[in-house]
């Protein structure tokens, strides 16, 4: 069980400012979702964590140490990036034998089942993979890797719909046989949406929402209806943002509303309309 | 299955295991699906599965045998009936009701159409 506390860190690369005065704690026994538009700093604060630039200014601590080169600590994370740094003549079975010489707890034969359940040939080069075999390849080592923080970055890029649900589930029943800290950074909102339980949103460097998911789904909901009513009803209350379709309006709103009017009606909002509407402009 | 977002998924859970335990799927004194399998199955967070079948056990309709797993109570069936039929009216008459006024519909018409619907199931 480990967790990792990031404190006060910010990030300027030259003259951009990528991350400022981040605070945000992964705790263990949980599911996070780590959200973000494109270039909102999601990667640069992996990379914080995993020791692989360093902060301009704060600290990351995992389980109370820092982790800015020190063995004991990052080797308790393991990150599956998008990037491929795998050797040009590499194949996916030497990987798994370098990875478990990294790894003490890599799981061989786990990996060996999943490789036979997606379809990966062991003998084959990495670079030759697909996009999508290449994120399955990496999501393996991930997913075997045993470590106590597991960080899935962009995981099902170029997967298809079949091995995108099989991956999913995989990560549940994972998690379930070995609880522990999985952090999911992804664009495909909707598909996580019910599997993490806290969600930390990121926008232009700063963490706008750090907080469970159900708290998340209570903070808005929509109104519409015809477009004069819904700006009657909605004037003077916190808007985040409106869409028109002819004559209806339907607007998105922070906060629980009651009272509605009959010719309105009220609907929930999901992580990813709630995520667009914060995360817009 | 798709979750509707109206509702938090948590309860929705506890409703599917209801519904199977009403259909006769999982019968009294008969295991249910653990934790894990539902929220494998259902893509849902593990935590979630669990609070849906934590207000089963709250409300009687399923019991932890320590080391088996979970299992329907006897009279589960029982205990669902009257719950649903407690809340037969908030869920079904008032919205029927609010969609009725909306259509300019009588009451007088939404009897025929009660009937209507009575009569249809009969032949």
């Amino acid at each position: 069980m480990s967790k990792i506390e990031i404190k006060n860190i910010t990030k300027t690369f030259n003259d951009v400012t990528a991350l400022k005065n981040v605070n945000v704690n992964f705790e263990e026994n949980h599911i996070y979702g780590l959200l973000g538009r494109n270039g909102a700093g999601k990667t640069t604060l992996l990379n914080l964590i995993t020791g692989k630039m360093f902060p301009t200014s704060g600290e990351i601590l995992v389980d109370g140490e820092r982790a800015i080169e020190n063995d004991r600590a990052l080797s308790k994370i393991y990150c599956m990036t998008e990037l491929n740094l795998y050797p040009e003549k590499m194949r996916v079975k030497e990987a798994f034998h370098w990875s478990a010489g990294f790894y003490p707890q890599f799981d061989m034969e786990y990996a060996n089942t999943l490789c036979s359940q997606f379809e990966l040939k062991t003998n084959q080069k990495i670079k030759n993979l697909s996009t999508g075999y290449t994120s399955i390849f990496k999501i393996i080592i991930a997913l075997s890797c045993g470590s106590e923080i597991v960080i899935f970055d962009e995981p099902v890029l170029g997967l298809d719909a079949n091995h995108r649900e099989m991956f999913y589930k995989e990560l549940i029943q994972n998690y379930s046989n070995h609880p522990r800290t999985f952090i999911l950074s992804t664009h495909l909102i909707e598909e996580v949406a019910t599997i993490i339980d806290r969600v930390i949103i990121i926008k232009n460097g700063e963490v706008i929402m750090d907080d469970e998911v159900q708290n998340v789904l209570n903070l808005g909901c929509t109104v519409s209806g015809p477009a004069g009513a819904v700006d009657q009803y909605i004037a003077g209350k916190k808007v985040l943002g409106v869409s028109t379709l002819g004559g209806l309006k339907s607007a998105y709103l922070l906060g629980q509303i009651h009272d509605i009017p009959n010719n309105l009606e009220m609907g929930k909002l999901d992580l990813q309309k709630l995520f667009i509407q914060l995360t817009n402009s | 299955m798709t979750f509707a977002e109206e509702k938090p998924i948590y309860l929705q859970i506890e409703e599917k295991i209801e519904d199977a335990i009403l259909a006769g799927a999982f019968s009294e004194e008969s295991q249910i699906p653990s934790t894990t399998e539902f929220s494998v199955n259902y893509k849902i967070n593990p935590a979630t599965a669990l609070k849906g079948i934590s207000l089963l056990v709250d409300s009687g309709i399923v019991y932890k045998k320590r080391g088996l797993g979970m299992f329907v109570c006897p009279g589960a069936k029982g205990i669902i009936l009257s719950k649903r039929k407690k809340d037969f009216f908030d869920s079904y008459v008032s919205t029927l009701l609010s969609e009725a006024k909306k259509l300019n519909l009588s009451r007088d018409d939404i009897f025929k159409m009660i009937e209507r619907g009575y009569d249809n199931e009969q032949n």
